[in-house]
This record gives C-alpha cells, sequence and structure tokens, in this order.
C-alpha cells in the first residue's frame, strides 16, 4: 500500500476542480495538470446556470422530476442509476456553491433565483447573469488555491498530458506530460489518475468550445487501451454566433427568460424586422411545439432550424440564419439576467440584441459521448479515472441545457474520493512502473515528429478534418456521408506522417503541441464518424433520415469502441443500458410528456 | 478587383533571451476577422509580407469570446483582449505587441502568474467548513449580489496592471485586481472572516497607497469592473484598519 497515496488529476476545468478539492479535503496529495492557467479553462464559457431541483418557486419540482427530464431528454441512453444519483445530489451542490460565495442572482427575499431552460416545465436552473460557468470555475479555483497555498495541491500549469503510464500488470502508475514552455517530457508517478479534461470541439475544426477542447487527452488514453462510450453522439446547440475563428454560444438562457425564435413567413421576405408585423412572423419552435416552445431540448431546435433554413428556405435574407428575439422584453430584466451574453453579442457583432433581434445558426456544442466509466468513474484502465466532459456517462443521447455544470461538478466529486480509496489499496510498483518505456515511445513520437520531412501543414490539416466532420457528421447523417467522411480521416492521417512543421524551435513550439493533438484528433474522429455510420437510427442529437425511428430494440445500447490501429479503424461492441428505474417510452415534445 | 487586405506588423521574440524583431504580414480581408482569427491564418500559412517563411506566431488564447482573460496583449498600442478586437475597428497596420510588464515567454506570450500569487497574499476565497452537505449559504439580498457580481467578473486579464504607471518593480504594487478581489472577498458574510489579514497584507510596501490615481486600470478594463471605486473603498478600510492595530498596540 502507498504510504501517501499520490492521485493525478489532469484538466482544471469544474470536474478536475471538484476533484481535487474532494481529494485534498480528506488528506490526499494531488498535482494537478492543465495546458492553461486552470482559472481560463473552458468552463468559464458556460453562461446559463445550473440545473437543481430546489423548488424554490413553489411548483412542486423533485429531484425524481429532474431525473426523467434528464433521462427523457436523453432519449433513454443513459445508464440510470448514475443520472438518479446525480440528480439527487444536484441540490446539495447548489448549497455548496452558494457557501462558497457564487454570486447567484437573488430573489428579492435574498433566496436563490431559478429560470427555466430547455427539456424541462419547471424553473430548475440557479444562475449568476449569463456567466454562470465563469463564477462556479472561480468559486472552485479560490477553494483549489486556498489547499495550493496549504501544500496540498500543486499545480503543473502549461504541461499537456501526453499518455498514461502502465504497468506490466495493466494498471496506470502515473503519466507522462510535456511543458508547453521548455518543450520537456517527463514522468509523473502516481498512484491514480483522473482525467477531466473536457470537450472534443476542435474536431470540428469550428465549435462553441475553446481552443484547447481538442479531446487529444481522451483520444491518448482511448489508444492506450481505453474504452470510448457513445462517441457518436455530438449536441449542435441551436443558437450560436458564427465566426471567422469560432462560433460563439448564445446560451440557451436568452430564451429561458422570454427569448423567441423566428423567421419571416414568407421566402424572399426582405422587410427589415421591425417592419415585419406579428402576423408575417413564423414562430416555428412555438407553433410546431406548443407545450415546450422555444424551451425544447437542444437536439429538437437544432433539427427545426436545420429544416426552416434547408427545407423551408426560409432563413433570414436566404442565408443560414434565424432572428433570437429579446428586444419585446424590458432592457433593466436584459442587463440583470443576461447581460454577459448581450455583451458577447455586441462585442463580435456590433449590433445591440436589446434593439435588434440575433441572427443565429446552430453550432457544434458539446459530446454527450466520452470515455467509457464504470458507476465508480473509473475507465477500463485500472486506476484510470475519467470525469466531467470527458467522459460519457450522465446525458445519454442528448444532454440538457444547464445538466453539464452539475454532471461536471458531481462527477468530479465522485472520483476524487474513489481514486483516493483505490490508490490507497494499490499495491507498490514494480521497478518503476513502466515510467522509462513510456517515455523512450513518447520520445519516439516527438523525435519523428519534429524530423520528419514533407509539405503538409498540420493547421491546414486540420481545417480539413473540421469541415468534413461538420459537413457529414452533425445534425443530418447519411450514411453516404459517413463514409466519405471516414475515408477523408484516413487520408488525413496518412498525409500526417508527412507533417514538416514549420517551427522546429525548442521554446514555447505551439506548432508542435497542436501536431500531437492532431495526430489524436483524427483518431477520436474516426470513433464519431464509424461509430454514426454503425448505428441505424435516430435518437437524441444523432439523426438519420433514412432511418428516422428510434431503436430499442436494436439501439438501446451502449456504443464501446476500443482501438485496433488497423486500417479499418476501431473496433466497436455494445452493452445494455440500465433502465431499472424508469421504463423507456417514445420521446416527444409535441405535448406534456 | 482585388481583393482586399489587411496588414500587421507584429513583434517577434523567441525567447526571453533573443532579440525582438518586427515582422509583416499581409493578409486576405474576410468579414467579421479579429486579430485571433488573423493569427490562425498566419499559422496555416506562416509566410510574411515580403514573402519569407517564418514560424507561426506564440501567443495565449483559448475561449475566444473574452471571458477567459488568456489572450491579452498590445493592440496599437493599447492594452486589450485580442479575440474582441475586430479587425474592422482597428488602424492599418495593426501593431501587435506583448504586453510589457511581464516576463515574455516567446513572441505574444507573457508569464502572468504575479497576479495568482498575490490572489493567494490576501487569502482571496471564502473558508467553507467542508464540502459536505451544510445546507444553503448566508442569505445575500439582489442589492449587495449586483454590488459582488461585477467584482466576480474578473478576468484576471492583467490589463489593468500593463497601463498602471505604479505597476513596476520600484513600487512592487499589487495592481488594481488584486484590490477588487479583496472588495469582494471582504463583502461576503462569510468571506469576510479574513477582513483584517486582507487588509494588513495590503498595507505595507506595495500595497495600497501605491495606488497613484491615474485611472488608467478602469479604462482598459475589458468588462467595465468599478475598479477605481473598489479602491477607494478597499484604501478607506485600509486606513481604518492601520489606525486600529496603532490604537490596539
Amino acid at each position: 500500500m502507498a504510504a501517501s497515496p499520490r492521485i493525478i488529476v489532469v484538466g482544471g476545468g469544474l470536474a478536475g476542480l471538484a476533484a481535487v478539492i474532494k481529494i485534498a479535503e480528506a488528506g490526499g496529495n494531488v498535482d494537478l495538470f492543465s495546458i492553461v492557467p486552470v482559472k481560463r479553462s473552458h468552463s468559464v464559457c458556460a453562461q446559463g446556470g445550473i440545473n437543481a431541483a430546489k423548488d424554490l418557486k413553489g411548483e412542486g419540482d423533485s429531484t425524481a422530476q429532474h431525473f426523467d427530464d434528464t433521462i427523457y431528454g436523453g432519449d433513454f441512453l443513459a445508464n440510470q442509476t448514475p443520472v438518479k444519483a446525480m440528480c439527487d445530489a444536484a441540490p446539495a451542490i447548489i448549497d455548496l456553491l452558494d457557501r462558497m460565495g457564487v454570486p447567484f442572482n437573488r430573489t428579492p427575499e435574498g433566496l436563490l433565483d431559478f429560470r427555466r431552460f430547455g427539456g424541462t416545465l419547471y424553473q430548475r436552473t440557479a444562475f449568476a447573469g449569463a456567466t454562470t460557468g465563469q463564477q462556479l470555475l472561480y468559486a472552485l479555483d479560490e477553494q483549489v488555491r486556498r489547499y495550493e497555498s496549504e501544500g496540498k495541491v500543486k499545480k503543473y500549469e502549461g504541461w499537456e498530458f501526453l499518455s498514461a503510464i502502465i504497468d506490466s500488470k495493466g494498471a496506470a502508475r502515473g503519466i507522462t506530460a510535456l511543458d508547453l514552455r521548455t518543450m520537456e517530457l517527463r514522468a509523473f508517478p502516481a498512484d491514480a489518475i483522473i482525467l477531466a479534461t473536457g470537450g472534443i470541439g476542435a474536431i470540428f475544426g469550428k465549435s462553441t468550445n475553446s481552443v484547447v477542447c481538442t479531446g487529444s487527452a481522451q483520444a491518448a488514453i482511448f489508444q492506450q487501451g481505453a474504452y470510448y462510450a457513445n462517441g457518436e453522439f455530438i449536441q449542435v446547440h441551436p443558437t450560436s454566433i458564427p465566426g471567422e475563428d469560432k462560433l460563439r454560444l448564445m446560451s440557451e438562457s436568452a430564451r429561458g427568460e422570454g427569448g423567441r425564435v423566428w423567421v419571416p413567413r414568407t421566402v424572399g421576405d426582405k422587410r427589415p424586422f421591425k417592419q415585419i408585423p406579428e402576423s408575417d412572423r413564423f414562430y416555428f419552435l412555438e407553433e410546431w411545439y406548443p407545450k415546450y416552445g422555444n424551451l425544447v431540448p437542444r437536439d429538437v431546435a437544432t433539427r427545426a432550424i436545420h429544416r426552416v433554413v434547408y427545407e423551408l428556405g426560409l432563413g433570414i435574407d436566404g442565408q443560414p440564419m434565424v432572428y433570437l428575439d429579446l428586444t419585446h422584453i424590458d432592457r433593466e430584466t436584459l442587463n440583470r439576467k443576461l447581460e454577459g451574453i448581450l455583451e458577447i453579442y455586441e462585442k463580435f457583432v456590433g449590433d445591440d440584441p436589446r434593439e435588434v433581434p440575433m441572427k443565429i445558426f446552430p453550432g457544434m456544442h458539446y459530446t454527450m459521448g466520452g470515455l467509457w466509466v464504470d458507476f465508480n468513474q473509473m475507465t477500463n484502465i485500472p486506476g484510470v479515472f475519467a470525469a466531467g466532459e470527458c467522459e460519457y456517462q450522465y446525458h445519454g443521447a442528448n444532454r440538457l441545457g444547464a445538466n453539464s455544470l452539475v454532471s461536471c461538478i458531481h462527477g468530479g466529486f465522485v472520483s476524487g474520493p474513489i481514486a483516493l480509496k483505490y490508490a490507497k489499496s494499490l499495491p507498490a510498483a514494480e521497478g518503476d512502473g513502466g515510467a522509462a518505456a513510456e517515455i523512450a515511445r513518447q520520445a519516439g513520437i516527438n523525435k519523428a515528429l519534429m524530423h520528419n520531412e514533407g509539405t503538409e501543414n498540420p493547421f491546414r490539416l486540420w481545417r480539413e478534418l473540421g469541415a468534413t466532420m461538420t459537413e457529414y457528421a452533425t445534425v443530418i447523417r447519411y450514411n453516404k456521408g459517413l463514409k466519405q467522411a471516414d475515408q477523408k480521416v484516413v487520408e488525413l492521417i496518412e498525409r500526417f506522417d508527412k507533417v514538416n512543421l514549420s517551427d522546429k524551435s525548442q521554446w514555447a513550439n505551439t506548432s508542435f503541441a497542436f501536431a500531437r493533438q492532431l495526430k489524436n484528433m483524427l483518431e477520436l474522429s474516426r470513433v464519431v464518424v464509424q461509430g454514426a455510420l454503425l448505428r441505424d437510427e435516430s435518437r437524441g442529437a444523432h439523426y438519420k433520415p433514412d432511418f428516422p425511428d428510434r431503436n430499442d430494440e436494436k439501439f438501446l445500447k451502449t456504443t464501446k469502441a476500443s482501438f485496433t490501429g488497423a486500417i479499418d479503424g476501431p473496433k466497436f461492441e455494445y452493452e445494455e443500458v440500465d433502465t431499472q428505474w424508469i421504463k423507456p417510452r417514445p420521446r416527444s415534445y409535441t405535448a406534456a410528456k | 478587383m482585388a481583393n482586399k487586405t489587411v496588414a500587421f506588423e507584429i513583434k517577434r521574440q523567441a525567447n526571453p533571451d533573443a532579440p525582438a524583431i518586427w515582422e509583416r504580414f499581409e493578409l486576405e480581408w474576410r468579414p467579421g476577422m479579429n486579430v485571433i482569427s488573423s493569427m490562425m491564418e498566419i499559422a496555416a500559412n506562416p509566410v510574411t509580407a515580403d514573402g519569407r517563411a517564418t514560424t507561426p506566431i506564440t501567443y495565449d488564447s483559448n475561449c475566444l469570446e473574452e471571458i477567459c482573460g488568456s489572450c491579452a496583449m498590445r493592440i496599437n498600442g493599447k492594452a486589450r483582449m485580442a479575440c474582441s478586437s475586430l479587425v474592422d475597428n482597428l488602424e492599418q497596420p495593426i501593431k501587435i505587441e506583448p504586453l510589457s510588464k511581464f516576463p515574455l515567454v516567446r513572441d505574444l506570450s507573457v508569464d502572468r502568474s504575479v497576479l495568482f500569487e498575490n490572489l493567494k497574499a490576501v487569502k482571496a476565497w471564502v473558508p467553507v467548513d467542508g464540502t459536505y452537505d451544510l445546507g444553503p449559504g448566508p442569505r445575500v439580498f439582489p442589492q449587495q449580489q449586483e454590488v459582488n457580481y461585477p467584482l466576480s467578473n474578473c478576468i484576471s486579464c492583467c490589463c489593468c496592471m500593463e497601463v498602471c504607471p505604479q505597476f513596476n518593480d520600484a513600487t512592487g504594487f499589487v495592481g488594481a485586481a488584486t484590490i477588487a478581489q479583496v472588495k469582494l472577498f471582504n463583502n461576503h458574510p462569510t468571506g469576510k472572516v479574513f477582513k483584517e489579514e486582507r487588509l494588513r497584507a495590503l498595507a505595507g510596501d506595495g500595497g495600497v497607497q501605491e495606488c497613484g490615481y491615474a485611472q488608467n486600470c478602469v479604462e482598459v478594463c475589458p468588462k467595465g469592473i468599478p475598479l477605481t471605486d473598489a479602491i477607494s473603498d478597499v484604501g478607506r478600510d485600509v486606513l481604518i484598519q492601520k489606525a486600529k492595530d496603532f490604537l490596539r498596540n
């Protein structure tokens, strides 16, 4: 047994920080690795809020209702037991965040205020303006800084995880990581590691994700033998602002506070919005889904916008855009509840959304799939745990808005103590636990990449990958297109071997770090594309017009991909879903469920 | 018709000991382009305006929506976030330099860890008893929340420190961002248990009295945080604390 177990947490977003806090609180020692200073992690981008059934609005909400909404919203693909535990834990998580000083919006009486979000009829979402993720991340960051100043946490900011060190019995014994400044490659021993490495937006080129959300860490551990589950389930957020460098999120809370989505009723109506009378406006979500209206789940809203733009030809000025309109709400309310996102629109588009309806379009936002974990958040590699967006278990086939923050914190809180317990009972490593061999493997990869001769630029390969993935593997999927996409990825993997870095220096070489991520992104793309190809049904965010219905008999199953290294790509198998609490039923939002 | 182009002059420095040089780039204009998207374009085609092959530019960035605080740099002489610097609003050639008051890493990337160290020194956290379920936090009225929330919006970009004439090695001034966090945590019903310690941490050399009221900080803050108000409030509290400590001794 390790006398003083050492845990490595990779990733300093909400899930990683939550895990760190639990371990430090229990007396463990933590090394925290992050590409960016943890306060700059992608959780900071979450806007609208965090769900917990505290029922402070007298609506009779309950954690059972939250559980049902989440399972139903996820089209019954999620294993139910962990989701139930998350929904039960959520109210206490909100209380804790409140005690940590998160400046949540308040009612006149000084209590937490709640608003409505998609896929529910209850006001269940606590919020801090429209920058809730930022406020939550800061609260956890502050607690970790407190432990850091007490010497219980050591931060390695500016280090990138490359791989796990795995011993001869198959258990994790640490990680290898790259210092992004000095380019030093180093092994860090540990008794357990928790990956909390977030989303994979970069494989779609432009998304609502941050630059660091490449999925590189997940892909690396996948190539070392970890299962990747439900990779084909990709959430495309209905409302984002298209941009040159990214798709900026326009929070669901805009609709939660009364925002309405519409287009002119007539194709080619060129009138400015103010001259279009109510009768000539097509509030298609409200007409098609009268009970939930603008707050249908994201997959439903996204497909509706696609239909309006591409099938009905009703995009504004013939462009792929629809209006998200807040102009009927008074300025004071908008500023108090949504200011953060309104400022984003104003700064990046130049119009004031208090005066002019926003023009928005769906954008890749979130991966429901991720590393396969058991109910203890452990992957199939002993000692490798995962929490947050990088794992698969809380959202099924579609995530409900404001459930991501709660799943991150809950997953971190669960994984931390379990990893510590695991580490305490782990027998001592034999020799170096495989560290020297893993360092040699990584050094080989680095050397080959640095000395490659060829003509390919990694940033251009990445653009081709993003364009392919966005075209064939997002909102609407056809098997023909998915096959084409897989072939394209194979081509890109071959061309990757001819990458010639324009920067061969050994100091803060961002091209080198990016090229390493890119190789991993390519491998992960095949998991997404092939998983989608094999799933001949429509469920949640995965939609195939050729197979428009959900097929529980064949596909009420978790997809599990494993790495083979063969040209055919990953191997796929399927696992039964835990449906012991709520019997699967058809999912429809045209009426109350 | 020739395509419209955009001209950039970017200060390059391969490492802290290397000489600084300027490189000029010309990119095809695209609607909505900003400084970050321009540097992404350069990475995909790293060639200077005079056709010379170069390296992609090293810079810090992450969220690209002005909330993570990574991409602060000097653009046309002004400290600001690169992601929200729209090319159409900038005079050309667009001159880009790293922040000048922080140790340089490479090109436009600098080391701003001093702010995080300062936050440790002033105990910028609420000392909760533990993470187990202890019920709701203290009641906070909306009027108080509306004071605290803007302070809590600080993205640690360090622009306020870059433009402050007093933020230099001679004074050791902590800068506006840290002082605003002291106000935030001293306002909190539980956080204020450390109020005296925080004020004492700001009472000595490098503390709040170093502020010369140039007011550059509040002008440059991308989040519009009322920094000068925070400095005067905390300055007053520090004086009161000093007086109390003097009388006690």
